[in-house]
C-alpha cells in the first residue's frame, strides 16, 4: 500500500526525537509536581499522576507542527458538566468517578449488540498516539497528544448493518459519582452523534489515555471519542453506550439550544455562534506572559478539510451548522 | 452610632469591598513575573468571569443594604449604601474594561459588532450605562441640586441594572446553569421584601387614618 502524506502529517525528520520528546515530559511532569507544592492553585487539583497507568502505543503520522499544550493545563481546564460548569471544576471533582469496572452497551443496527467489558472492546496492544488540536466553541484551543484507537477499527468489529447510517454514544450518568448532574444543566445522560461516514473516517478517534498515560477522570475516562474537525463538545466523554441508528439522533447541545448547536458542528470560523465570534481562538498555554494575549486565526474544519471536506461536499455549511 | 464608629465601620467596608481588586491584582502580579497563579489556563477569561461575579454580587448588596435596615432596624446602614454602589460601578466598569481590553484588545469597531449581535452583551452594556447617571449623581452636592424627590426616583434606575444584570448572566451562560438561578433568586427576595414592607406601610397608614 502507498501512503500519501496528507498535508498536516509531519515527516519523520521534523518529529522529535523519542528521547526530547520523553525529556519533555519530565520538565512538564516537573511542572505538574511544582503546581501541587503551591496550596490552592486550580492547576493542583487533578488527580496525582503517579496514579495513572503510562500506555504502550506507537507513534502515528497523525500530528501537527504546534507545541503541545502543557500536561497540567490539558488536565485542569477543560468543559465536563457532569463534574460542574466552571472549567476547573472537572479536575476538583472527576476523581469520584468510577472507571473499573468498565462495561460499553452496543444498541442497534449491528450484528454484535449487547455488553461488553472495555478490555474486550479495545486491545492495550492497537494503541496509537495521535497529535490533534482540539477546538472548543468557547473559542479557545489546545494541542493535545491522545492515546487510543481509530474508531472505524472498533465500530467495524462490532459489524454494524446497512441500515446503520448514524451512531449514537451517550455518557454515564451517575449522581452520585457526577455531582454535576444533580442539576439539570442539561438533559442527562450527555449523548452526542456522528453521521455513519463521518465516524468511518480514519481521524475519528477513541482515546483511552492522553500524554502517554490512562486518560485522567476529567478528561473522559476511560474511553472517550476525538473528533478533531468539529467542535469540542462532540468529542464526548466516559462512554458507556454506542447506538447504531436508521435517523439521526439527537444531541445533548442540539437540545438545549437548536439555533446555537447543531448535529454537525464542524468547527468553521464563517460561521458565528451567537455568543463568539468563531474567527479566531485563544492558545491555551504559551508559557509567557505575553502568550496570555496569542490568538490564532481558527480554519475550517480545525484545519483537517483536506481529510474530511469531502464528507460534507454539496452541503450548506451554514444550515448545517 | 457615634460618628467615630460610622468612620471606623466605612473604613472596614472600604477595605472588605476592595479584596477582590487586590486579589486579582496580586494574581496578575504573579502571571507578570512567570510564577503559578490562581487564575488557571486561560487567566483573560477568568478575570472576566470573577469581574462579572464579584460586579453582580456587590450590586445585589448594594441593594440589600435597605432590606437590612429595615429588618434590623439600623437607620444609619443607609450611610453605607453610597459606598457599595460606587463599588458595584467600580467592579462593573474594571469588567467592561477587562472584556474590551483583553478579549477585544481595545477594537471598538468589535465591540459595537458585539453589542448589535449578541444578547448578553446587549443586556450587559444597557445595564452598565444606566448606572453612569447614577455614578454622577451619587455626591451629596447631587443629591441637593436634584432634590431628594427626583434623586431617589432617578435611583430606582439601579432596579432595573440589576435585572438587566442577571439576565446578561443568564444569556451568557451555556445550559441551564445554577449560577444564574441564584443570583436571580437573591434579586426576587429582595424585590419581595420591598414590596411586602411597602404594603405593610400602607395598611399601617391606612388603619392610623
Amino acid at each position: 500500500m502507498i501512503r500519501i502524506a496528507k498535508p498536516w502529517q509531519l515527516k519523520e525528520s521534523q518529529t522529535t526525537p523519542e528521547r526530547l520528546y520523553l525529556n519533555r515530559r519530565h520538565i512538564i511532569g516537573g511542572l505538574g509536581l511544582a503546581a501541587s507544592l503551591v496550596g490552592g492553585s486550580a492547576l493542583a487539583k487533578s488527580k496525582p499522576q503517579s496514579t495513572r497507568e503510562t500506555l504502550a502505543f506507537k507513534k502515528s503520522d497523525y500530528t501537527i507542527a504546534d507545541p503541545l499544550t502543557p500536561e497540567n493545563l490539558v488536565t485542569s481546564y477543560n468543559n465536563f458538566y457532569e463534574f460542574g460548569t466552571d472549567k476547573s471544576d472537572p479536575a476538583k471533582y472527576a476523581h469520584s468517578l468510577v472507571t473499573d469496572p468498565w462495561t460499553i452497551t452496543v444498541e442497534g443496527e449491528a450484528a454484535k449488540t449487547g455488553k461488553l467489558a472495555i478490555e474486550d472492546l479495545i486491545r492495550q496492544d492497537e494503541l496509537e498516539e495521535r497529535v490533534y488540536r482540539l477546538r472548543c466553541v468557547e473559542g479557545w484551543s489546545m494541542v493535545i497528544p491522545w492515546v487510543g484507537v481509530p474508531l472505524r477499527k472498533i465500530l467495524a468489529r462490532l459489524e454494524p448493518n446497512s441500515n446503520a447510517r448514524y451512531v449514537q454514544f451517550v455518557t454515564k450518568f451517575n449522581k452520585s459519582q457526577m455531582r454535576g448532574t444533580r442539576w439539570p444543566v442539561l438533559d442527562w445522560p450527555y449523548v452526542e452523534g456522528l453521521r455513519m461516514d463521518e465516524a468511518m473516517n480514519d481521524l475519528t478517534f477513541l482515546a483511552t489515555g492522553l500524554y502517554g498515560r490512562e486518560l485522567p477522570n476529567q478528561n473522559g475516562a476511560p474511553l472517550r471519542l476525538v473528533v478533531p474537525w468539529k467542535y469540542g463538545f462532540k468529542s464526548i466523554k466516559s462512554i458507556v453506550k454506542i447506538r447504531f441508528l436508521k435517523k439521526q439522533p439527537a444531541t445533548s447541545w442540539e437540545k438545549s439550544a437548536p439555533k446555537e448547536y447543531g448535529f454537525y458542528s464542524n468547527v468553521n470560523p464563517n460561521v458565528d455562534h451567537p455568543r463568539w465570534s468563531q474567527a479566531s481562538e485563544r492558545v491555551i498555554g504559551g508559557g509567557s506572559f505575553s502568550s496570555l494575549f496569542n490568538r490564532r486565526e481558527t480554519e475550517v474544519f480545525n484545519g483537517y478539510g483536506d481529510a474530511v471536506a469531502e464528507l460534507y461536499r454539496g452541503m450548506d455549511l451554514k444550515r448545517n451548522y | 452610632m457615634s460618628k467615630s464608629r460610622l468612620r471606623w465601620l466605612k473604613l472596614l467596608l472600604f477595605i472588605a469591598l476592595s479584596l477582590p481588586f487586590l486579589w486579582l491584582l496580586w494574581q496578575w502580579s504573579l502571571l507578570f513575573t512567570g510564577k503559578i497563579s490562581s487564575l488557571g489556563a486561560n487567566p483573560i477569561e477568568a478575570t472576566n468571569r470573577f469581574l462579572g461575579d464579584t460586579s453582580l454580587r456587590v450590586l445585589l448588596l448594594s441593594l440589600a443594604v435597605t432590606p437590612l435596615r429595615q429588618m434590623l432596624r439600623m437607620p444609619w446602614l443607609t450611610k453605607l449604601r453610597r459606598m457599595v454602589g460606587l463599588f458595584a460601578f467600580f467592579y462593573i466598569s474594571l469588567h467592561l474594561l477587562s472584556y474590551f481590553g483583553m478579549d477585544l484588545l481595545f477594537s471598538l469597531s468589535a465591540l459595537l459588532k458585539d453589542i448589535a449581535k449578541r444578547t448578553y452583551i446587549t443586556l450587559g452594556m444597557i445595564g452598565f450605562v444606566l448606572l453612569i447617571p447614577l455614578a454622577l449623581t451619587s455626591t451629596k452636592a447631587m443629591l441637593r441640586r436634584l432634590g431628594p424627590k427626583r434623586w431617589s426616583r432617578l435611583h430606582k434606575l439601579v432596579y432595573i441594572s440589576a435585572i438587566l444584570g442577571v439576565l446578561h448572566y443568564f444569556f451568557m451562560a451555556k445550559g441551564n446553569q445554577p449560577g444564574p438561578w441564584l443570583h436571580f433568586g437573591v434579586l426576587l427576595v429582595l424585590f419581595a421584601w420591598r414590596i411586602y414592607f411597602s404594603a405593610k406601610k400602607r395598611i399601617g397608614q391606612l388603619k392610623r387614618e
